[in-house]
């Protein structure tokens, strides 16, 4: 376990994996390809199908229809306790009746490992996650951070190849869970194993992963790292689940290479065109927006009439809720030199076409946000 | 939310799996079906047909003044018994939840001692105590009350019952009181009920669900009562259990003690179906604080 | 909620009364057991141990006392296997299916116990089981399931199944996992269980004095059959016995449970 990893994480092949509940459809179709000793993250709102997902992976719940390949094998009707998968639950499962030692050792014992190996391999997970001078305690003397550190002990005591874990830090409070979330990037750098993490916290995500599957509806929106889903949304849902995000919603026209939305009698424009049809919308990041005061002159921008609603001192800057003439809401970011505004002040909202990410409207992006 | 729950496994296996449950419980049940279902089901039909068949039994238990006395004796020692039981009780749950948790295992034991102790020396216990020549007795003619019969009569038998009953009686008060919020008692105060209103307009409707629980199974438990009664009582106290006991074993009359019996049974469980329903919506009331 | 010294008080006082009556008639036979004279009268006059030595020396009562504890053990053991499969067969059944079933396993708590010895006693009288040690066993385990039957489901409401998945998941096969997890998990309501179903056993009375000949008594049926029978004393010193015992047996099994309950949660 402290030699260097040379990636002895398994690959994960999900093909066409389906998951139905009598006529509901929790997983529809999911084909998703985890790099051995990748961290990847199951992002989405509850419901989305991650968490069925994780089940599956782990084998808790058989799939409808598909393919899973751990490490190339197919893992299809194996039963989990064969599956030699790690796993870390939100509720941490520590067996209430063990103290922490023999709760990591237990993995251990029904794998026949005994006597000195034992302790010492208890020993080095325990030290791993800095839980050691714990061992003679039971789960019930603990807090909850260090429950989460022991469940994350017993999981990786016995070098599973893949480690899953259900929302681990969901029952925790934020500062502490901010400590958690850079020890376990720890953890995974120095397993190598591959972390498949399921969360509906997309800054958690953002900070851990590799690679983020977001999850709606039973099926994955996009596959990618945080950068590309934060500045290539492939979908308006994507968009607006990754960061704060200002949709523009009008009448559109095309030109050539170029696409303009008429909102509420003012036009804006952008050098984008829709390549696959629908009803095209715009999605803009805070940091993309600008804002100045009524009619001052900016040429060559997008403008938008508007009024601040709410106005949020944040130390590194501001934060503006601006309230648009179509009632629509844009959220800007601006720097602490930028001129600052006050509740109620008309304002002009300034972005440039190229800023612009032009997505096909989807109703149903705004019902499954919760 | 989103944690990992024990899921069903596959439908395939499902199916396999559906009869555990069922399988895991025959034993028990079967064994209730033999011993509990079947001598049951034996005293209905031998009431109907014994000495011949017909509603005979039932008719001479009705006709007869001597059981009617005897039905309506068991009915009201019951409702005394659970009478004392629910006012011995209520303020004996409510210190045990007010108190710290030395004085409550105290407490608690003295429920449970009784437990500990033999039914029958329990009794025996209540029969020494009483007696004419009895602790209680001498207390009374030193206190200048002479004269005063308690065994065989209906205050002893009273006594005695409530005395072996009264545990079921606190248990499920003080379950109730014990998840009852004394915050409510303070935001009534704070907005203006005095101490005594704010009792009963929060507290003691709060309370009310262990009140019915504790009283529905003091009073059924009162009314099979059978070894108290024998043992304190006289004949003018006899209840029904006794009636019975004596139609089958002395006068081997199976059809009228078995037609005894069957009033008992059905009273018991129309009760139980009255009191159901009462008892599970108070339950969720009080469960949703 | 603060109460006033005056209420507190008298309180205190009505709940002292109680506990009195509560736990004060369980000690009269106590001074009883030691009576020179064979009389039940009260105060007791002088001192003897003769009715303890009546208890261990007349076959009456020693023949009894081990009926009592050879039914009472095999009830124990067998409303608790019955009982534990039953209550984890409701744990994992449908709720509607498993309440009803709940309910019929629970009658046994409230039919009145002189109809259900009759009931028995016509049957055994056909099955030729009056006074045999499968009468008793078998009347007194279904007066004892609902007992192991409340305690088991009490503990496995608050199981927690998760911990199952998680077996599972390091590697537990289905047996294992009961045998690891499961298992000492609901250890406790099994035990209080087995303690409940012995203790209904060896208190049974009302259809043990129907189902008894002179061959088979439990210690229940021959304490009240002395009662009835004459003022023997000897009855006082058996409840005083019984007292000592459970009183050693309950507080040892308090300590026992809260060294052990130390770490548990």
């Amino acid at each position: 376990m402290n030699q260097r990893p040379e990636n002895r994480g398994a690959a994960i092949d999900l093909d066409t994996v389906s998951k139905a509940y009598g006529s509901f459809k929790a997983l529809d179709a999911v084909s998703l390809h985890i790099k051995p000793g990748e961290f990847m993250t199951l992002l989405g709102p509850s419901g989305s199908g991650k968490t069925t997902t994780l089940n599956v992976i782990a084998g808790f719940t058989d799939a409808t229809s598909g393919e899973l390949l751990v490490g190339g094998k197919s893992v299809v009707g194996v039963p989990a306790h064969k599956r030699n998968i790690g796993v870390v639950f939100q509720h941490y499962a520590l067996f209430p009746h063990m103290t922490v030692g023999r709760n990591v050792a237990y993995p251990l014992a029904l794998r026949g490992v005994t006597g000195a190996e034992r302790e010492r391999r208890v020993r080095q997970a325990l030290d791993m996650v800095k839980m050691a001078d714990f061992a003679h305690r039971y789960p019930s003397e603990l807090s909850g951070g260090q429950q989460q550190r022991v469940a994350l002990a017993r999981a990786i005591v016995f070098d599973p190849p893949l480690l899953l874990m259900d929302e681990p830090l969901g029952a925790l409070d934020k500062k502490l869970r901010e400590w958690l979330q850079l020890e376990i990037k720890r953890i995974h750098r120095e397993l190598g194993t591959t972390f498949v993490y399921v969360t509906h916290d997309q800054e958690e995500a953002l900070v851990l992963s590799d690679r983020i599957a977001v999850f709606n509806r039973g099926g994955i929106e996009q596959i990618g790292t945080g950068r590309e889903l934060y500045d290539e949304p492939a979908t308006l849902f994507v968009g607006k689940f990754i960061g704060d995000s200002t949709v523009l919603r009008g009448q559109a026209a095309t030109s050539g290479d170029e696409t303009a939305l008429a909102i509420s009698g003012q036009t804006v424009v952008t050098d984008k065109r829709l390549a696959n049809g629908g009803r095209p919308v715009m999605l803009l990041r805070p940091e993309k927006l600008a804002l100045a005061p009524r009619g001052a002159a900016d040429a060559g921008r997008n403008r938008l009439a508007g009024r601040v609603g709410e106005a949020i001192y944040l130390g590194s800057g501001s934060k503006y809720e601006v309230v648009l003439a179509d009632g629509s809401k844009a959220i800007v970011r601006s720097t602490l030199e930028a001129q600052s505004f006050a509740i109620g002040d008309e304002v002009d909202l300034l972005f440039a076409g190229r800023d612009v990410k032009l997505l096909a409207d989807d109703d149903k992006a705004d019902l499954t946000l919760t | 939310m989103s944690a990992l729950e024990p899921t069903t496994p596959s439908a395939s296996k499902r199916a396999g799996w559906a009869w555990r449950p069922f399988a895991l419980t025959a034993p028990a049940l079967l064994l209730l079906v033999a011993v509990l279902g079947y001598p049951l089901l034996t005293i209905v039909l031998r009431s109907l047909s014994e000495p011949q068949w017909g509603a005979q039994n039932y008719v001479w238990f009705f006709g007869t003044p001597v059981n009617l006395t005897v039905l309506q004796r068991t009915f009201v020692i019951s409702a005394w018994v659970t009478a004392v039981c629910v006012i011995c009780a209520y303020p004996y749950a409510y210190l045990m939840t007010a108190v710290g948790p030395r004085v409550r295992l105290a407490l608690v034991l003295c429920v449970l001692i009784p437990f500990w102790v033999s039914g029958v020396v329990r009794t025996l216990s209540w029969v020494i105590l009483l007696q004419d020549s009895g602790v209680i007795n001498s207390l009374l003619r030193s206190a200048g009350f002479d004269g005063v019969r308690l065994i065989r009569t209906q205050t002893g038998v009273v006594i005695g019952m409530a005395q072996v009953l009264l545990p079921f009686m606190i248990l499920p008060l003080y379950s109730v009181m014990r998840g009852i919020d004394l915050r409510l008692m303070r935001a009534a105060q704070s907005l203006g009920a005095r101490p005594l209103r704010a009792f009963f307009t929060v507290y003691l409707p709060l309370s009310l669900p262990g009140v019915y629980a504790g009283a529905i199974i003091v009073f059924i438990l009162a009314l099979g009562f059978y070894i108290t009664p024998a043992l304190l009582g006289g004949p003018r106290s006899t209840m029904l259990s006794t009636l019975v006991q004596t139609q089958v074993l002395s006068l081997l009359q199976w059809g009228r003690g078995g037609a005894m019996g069957v009033v008992l049974l059905v009273t018991t469980f129309v009760l139980l179906a009255l009191a159901a329903p009462v008892m599970r919506s108070r339950h969720r009331e009080a469960g949703r604080r | 909620m603060e109460m006033k010294p005056f209420t507190r008080v008298v309180l205190g006082l009505v709940c002292l009364l109680v506990a009195i009556w509560l736990v004060a008639p369980t000690l009269v036979v106590v001074p009883m057991s030691f009576n020179e004279n064979k009389s039940l009268a009260f105060p007791p006059q002088g001192f003897s141990w003769q009715w303890y030595q009546n208890f261990f020396t007349n076959p009456d009562w020693t023949s009894s006392f081990l009926n009592s504890l050879k039914v009472a053990s095999i009830v124990a053991v067998l409303a608790t296997v019955l009982g534990t499969l039953a209550a984890f067969g409701l744990d994992r059944m449908r709720a509607r299916p498993a309440n009803m079933l709940r309910m019929l396993m629970l009658t046994p708590m409230v039919v009145p116990g002189v109809v259900l010895a009759i009931g028995i006693y016509a049957v055994y009288l056909d099955a030729h089981l009056v006074g045999t040690l499968t009468g008793f066993v078998l009347a007194h385990t279904i007066l004892a399931l609902p007992f192991v039957l409340i305690a088991v489901s009490a503990n496995l409401e608050v199981f927690d199944r998760r911990l199952e998945t998680a077996a599972a998941s390091l590697g537990a096969g289905a047996l294992t996992t009961f045998r690891t997890v499961t298992l000492p998990l609901i250890l406790p309501g099994m035990l209080s269980g087995l303690l409940f179903a012995f203790a209904t056993s060896f208190d049974e009375i009302v259809v043990s004095l129907f189902i008894t000949n002179p061959y088979l008594k439990t210690l229940p049926v021959q304490i009240y059959s002395s009662i009835t029978r004459d003022a023997d004393p000897t009855v006082a010193a058996v409840g005083t016995i019984l007292l000592c015992a459970t009183t050693l047996l309950i507080g040892g099994g308090m300590l026992l449970l809260g060294r052990e309950r130390k770490g548990r949660p």
